[in-house]
């Protein structure tokens, strides 16, 4: 963010050395939103936050052209469609196997419980992807229009 | 009890600064707060998913936009006089939903018409046809699964709607992403 000052927020120790401690738990917690749903609080949408503010610390703390040099505006926006894709992919795949649209038991034949998990996981990553992508895509927008 | 008081009570304390502040990085700053405490509310009623995503969405992601917004803009709020209409649309409408509170049924009550309808049938399920144990993930991704992928669209609108808006600028200065086949 470009502010009054043109201080770089990289050039303090403590919060670069605190940012790159912290980022990765950050991406690990967040992972562990995504995957750990079904047993507790939690799902894709906190899980996408979450890691979208780990993304975003990185780039509050070593500046926006660091942050898209790790992570290309470009594949954020086209995640924000795959994301959605991956949902709604998986309800015409249920389709196809002859259940109805987002019906999930039809996607293990054997057991239809194993479906649903199977769904489950797999519409929750289409979240979590859509809203990663979505909020790294906002923080882009927001930021990157400052420094013209 | 006393910690739900405590909580309701630091809720309208900083709702009434916000009012009064000038400072708009102070006034996100606590906002960003309320959304916390809000966060410790929902699960003091054990609404613990709801919780996360307003300690994740309203304590985290939306500082930072306002923050970055507030970057673009300006730090102090433009001072207009009392508006009078302003004041009575927000008393009316808070004195409405006061009303309507007093038709509601008691916290926790299993009479509650929200207990009666498709609730016993999703809390049977998500053990039986399920099988996980949240069945807050269960209701979300399956039973409402059509619902979610509203949600989800709308998310991707949003993101949509920002893109087209502020993205046209972008593309002209930013020379290293162009270079890798731009469409």
């Amino acid at each position: 963010m470009s502010g009054k000052k043109p201080m770089k927020m990289a050039e303090l120790m403590i919060l670069r050395i605190g940012a790159k401690f912290l980022i990765p738990f950050i991406l690990l917690f967040a992972l562990y939103v995504q995957f750990h749903g079904d047993f507790g609080p939690g799902g894709g949408f906190q899980a996408g936050v979450i890691f979208a503010a780990g993304l975003i610390l990185y780039g509050l703390i070593f500046g926006l052209d660091a942050m898209k040099r790790a992570i290309p505006a470009r594949a954020m926006e086209i995640g924000m469609a795959v994301g959605v894709l991956l949902y709604g992919g998986t309800g015409v795949l249920t389709l196809l196997l002859g259940g109805n649209f987002l019906a999930y038991d039809v996607l293990d034949s054997h057991s239809p419980m194993h479906g649903q998990h199977y769904g489950i996981i797999a519409v929750e990553a289409g979240v979590g992807i859509a809203v990663t992508c979505t909020m790294t895509t906002l923080y882009y927008m927001f930021a990157g229009r400052g420094q013209s | 009890m006393l910690i739900e008081i405590l909580l309701f009570g630091l809720l309208l304390v900083i709702a009434v600064v916000i009012m009064r502040l000038e400072n708009l990085f102070a006034a996100a700053m606590l906002f960003s707060i309320f959304s916390l405490l809000s966060a410790g509310l929902f699960t003091l009623f054990d609404a613990v998913d709801v919780a996360f995503t307003e300690a994740a969405v309203g304590a985290g992601i939306s500082t930072v936009l306002i923050l970055g917004t507030l970057a673009l803009t300006s730090e102090r709020e433009y001072q207009s006089g009392f508006k009078p209409l302003p004041v009575i649309v927000v008393a009316a409408t808070g004195a409405a939903l006061l009303y309507g509170t007093a038709d509601m049924p008691n916290y926790g009550d299993p009479q509650a018409p929200i207990h009666q309808h498709v609730a016993p049938e999703y809390v049977e399920g998500t053990k039986t046809k399920v099988g996980m144990p949240n069945i807050v993930t269960a209701v979300l991704a399956s039973y409402r699964g059509y619902d979610t992928y509203g949600e989800t669209m709308v998310i991707f609108t949003a993101g949509l709607g920002v893109l087209l808006l502020l993205g046209g600028p972008r593309r002209e200065q930013d020379v290293e992403p162009a270079a890798e086949g731009d469409a």
